[in-house]
């Protein structure tokens, strides 16, 4: 497990970092449809935010922000969004996968897709997020592993 | 909807499975439920799609919209669509046997995780069969292979995470071989669907790149499938998985690198590359004659009924390789047909081993004393079974080595027959075996036997649950039934290796 280690440099320094490493992520997520990037990337940077804040804070801190539970809760979520947007494409009268056919009030096709894939983005930058960081604590927590159960 | 099935049989599972983790800390999981209701809504619709397939042709779902080559298609053939009616039966049945054995192997903590992997397994294997995409197959090779190291690793044992590690390297070994031969006929064609590199690979087929990613694909999913020199991975990883896993890794995972093998043969590389350009009819001759051979001699010597059906399933696998090697139409036959009996067969004697466990705890065979009048249906069941797997008539197993043997009289392989013949005579000592203690060796020396079988001794008749039985009881009669209606799974497959020779 990892415990808070006192160094006022590290904490100030994470703690004015971390917003602007999470806006990064939303950044590359946003823009990934279109412009390098995309929920993958997007996703490892939000995850790694989090990270940060586990090293700098130590895990037991950081609990109130990220739990394993609700950790759990946003990887599958992330990719109930993903595979959900294919099967509404579906019952749209699309094929999966089928952007062009999903229900939102734009004028253009086109303009339907990007928004299709930007949903996909962001459900992929979720479960991309989620597990990155409990790959992290599980292993960081590995001793321990009976208690977070 | 109907239109939509290629898919749905895919993403159902894997939907489940999400949905399986997202219920995890709510009161209400449901986690057995979701996995079973998925299993048999997939079952359903391969069914309806090798209809579909039988009576109107393949049918070709283009993922998204996009036309391929460009995007990515799904195929239901008549091969993928009877494989996939096997690998959809065998999940089924084997999740409704997993309540209760789940609960005692995992320990309740443990289920949800558990259901959430098999699902995930389940959906990476229909992903495989379904794919009409090389890149695409990788994908859920990756999807089915990494449930499956962890869910070995589930197993009771301690051995089970060294057997899953092992697995995982191996196993990543011959999926990283495969995904290089991937890598090698993107570059020299431009595409990745099947049906448009057999178009394109015909023009290039002296290529020394083209030969080098054969042979790739062929050791990589040689691996995969556990092929008699690289099967180390497969005792350890089938013999200590979990009970509900085992049939699972044995019928389905190996079956569908199997399934996978021949799809990159004869929809990629067509029969023509296979037979006349790498020499290949020798190479799987003797890789599966001797698959078959050391197979079932190393099953000898075991002492572990679980390690003893895993190794048996060394020397069937010899048996689907050795009816590619004939290039005609009737080994291919037997080839495919065994891919369904040694599904369902190994599949009903895995679930007997489980209810064994389950109810017992033994592994050993030498401690089965008797048991033959204490689960009689279990028993029976693994009787047949047994006899299945050894070729008795009657069952399915004797319909896939009878074509066998009659593929390589065509082939004028005849030295190849009393090969078959060596290779079921040992399968019927060693299943003979286990017959004899479990039927006929009683526990004549009292206290011994007693003392190590357990304490519930007094009762005659002690029955796993109806929940245990029944599975492995649905796979034998199925066995039978097609053992006797043998014309069932031979047109079907008849019409599979027609469409992969190319004939009419």
């Amino acid at each position: 497990m990892i415990v808070q280690y006192e160094n006022i440099i590290i904490k100030t320094i994470s703690r004015i970092l971390i917003p602007f490493i999470q806006i990064y992520a939303l950044y590359v997520i946003m823009h990934g449809h279109y412009s390098p990037g995309g929920g993958f990337q997007g996703g490892v940077i939000l995850g790694a935010s989090f990270i940060l804040l586990v090293l700098a804070f130590g895990a037991e801190a950081s609990q109130k922000r990220i739990s394993l539970k609700k950790l759990t809760v946003l990887a599958s979520l992330g990719l109930l969004i993903f595979s959900g947007i294919g099967l509404v494409a579906l019952l749209m009268g699309g094929n999966y996968l089928d952007y062009g056919k999903l229900p939102l009030p734009l004028e253009s096709i086109p303009k339907i897709r990007a928004m299709g894939i930007l949903g996909i983005e962001i459900g992929v930058g979720i479960g991309v997020m989620a597990i990155m960081i409990t790959i992290f604590l599980a292993i960081a927590s590995y001793e321990t592993e009976g208690k977070n159960d | 909807m109907a239109e939509h099935f290629p898919i749905l049989v895919v993403i159902i599972p894997i939907m489940a499975s999400f949905i399986i983790l997202l219920l995890w800390r709510t009161k209400h999981r449901y986690e057995w439920h979701i996995t079973t209701a998925a299993t048999f809504l997939s079952f359903l619709i391969s069914l309806s799609l090798l209809n579909t397939v039988f009576l109107s042709g393949p049918i070709r779902y283009w993922l998204g919209g996009w036309e391929p080559p460009w995007g990515i298609e799904y195929v239901v053939d008549s091969f993928s669509g009877y494989v996939l009616v096997v690998v959809t039966l065998v999940s089924f049945v084997t999740s409704v046997f997993a309540a209760k054995s789940v609960k005692k192997e995992a320990g309740e903590g443990r289920t949800v995780s558990f259901f959430a992997l098999y699902s995930l397994l389940a959906g990476g294997l229909y992903g495989i069969i379904v794919t009409g995409d090389l890149f695409n197959l990788y994908v859920f090779l990756e999807i089915s292979s990494l449930a499956g190291y962890a869910l070995v690793g589930v197993g009771k044992k301690k051995r089970a995470i060294v057997a899953s590690y092992n697995y995982l390297i191996l196993g990543t070994i011959g999926a990283t071989l495969y995904l290089i031969g991937v890598g090698q006929l993107y570059i020299m064609t431009g595409t990745l669907n099947m049906a448009d590199l057999s178009q394109k690979l015909p023009a290039i087929f002296e290529s020394k790149v083209i030969i080098a990613a054969f042979a790739l694909f062929i050791v990589g999913l040689s691996i995969k499938m556990a092929l008699f020199p690289f099967h180390a991975w497969l005792p350890d990883a089938h013999g200590l998985a979990p009970s509900v896993i085992s049939p699972i890794l044995s019928a389905c995972v190996i079956e569908v690198a199997a399934y996978a093998m021949m799809r990159v043969m004869f929809t990629v590389y067509t029969p023509a590359f296979v037979f006349k350009v790498v020499p290949a009819k020798e190479v799987f001759l003797l890789g599966g004659g001797v698959a078959m051979l050391v197979g079932s001699y190393l099953t000898l010597a075991q002492t572990d009924i679980k390690r003893m059906l895993a190794y048996s399933s060394v020397g069937q696998m010899g048996y689907i390789i050795l009816g590619l090697s004939f290039a005609n139409h009737t080994g291919l036959v037997g080839s495919i047909v065994h891919i369904f009996s040694h599904a369902i067969l190994k599949a009903s004697l895995f679930l007997v081993a489980g209810s064994l466990i389950y109810k017992t705890g033994i592994t050993e065979i030498s401690r089965l004393k008797g048991m033959g009048k204490k689960m009689p249906l279990s028993m029976a069941t693994f009787t047949i079974g047994a006899l299945g797997m050894i070729g008795i008539p009657l069952t399915t197993g004797f319909i896939s080595e009878w074509k066998l043997a009659l593929g390589a009289l065509e082939a004028g392989k005849w030295f190849i027959v009393p090969v078959i013949l060596l290779s079921a005579l040992l399968n019927a000592v060693y299943f003979g075996r286990v017959i004899e203690i479990v039927w006929f060796k009683t526990d004549e020396e009292e206290g011994h036997g007693h003392k190590e079988i357990g304490k519930h001794e007094k009762t005659s008749i002690d029955e796993a649950p109806l929940s245990l039985v029944l599975p492995p009881f649905i796979l034998v009669s199925l066995s039978i039934i097609f053992g006797i209606g043998a014309f069932i799974p031979v047109t079907l497959a008849e019409k599979a290796a027609s469409m992969l020779l190319g004939m009419p």
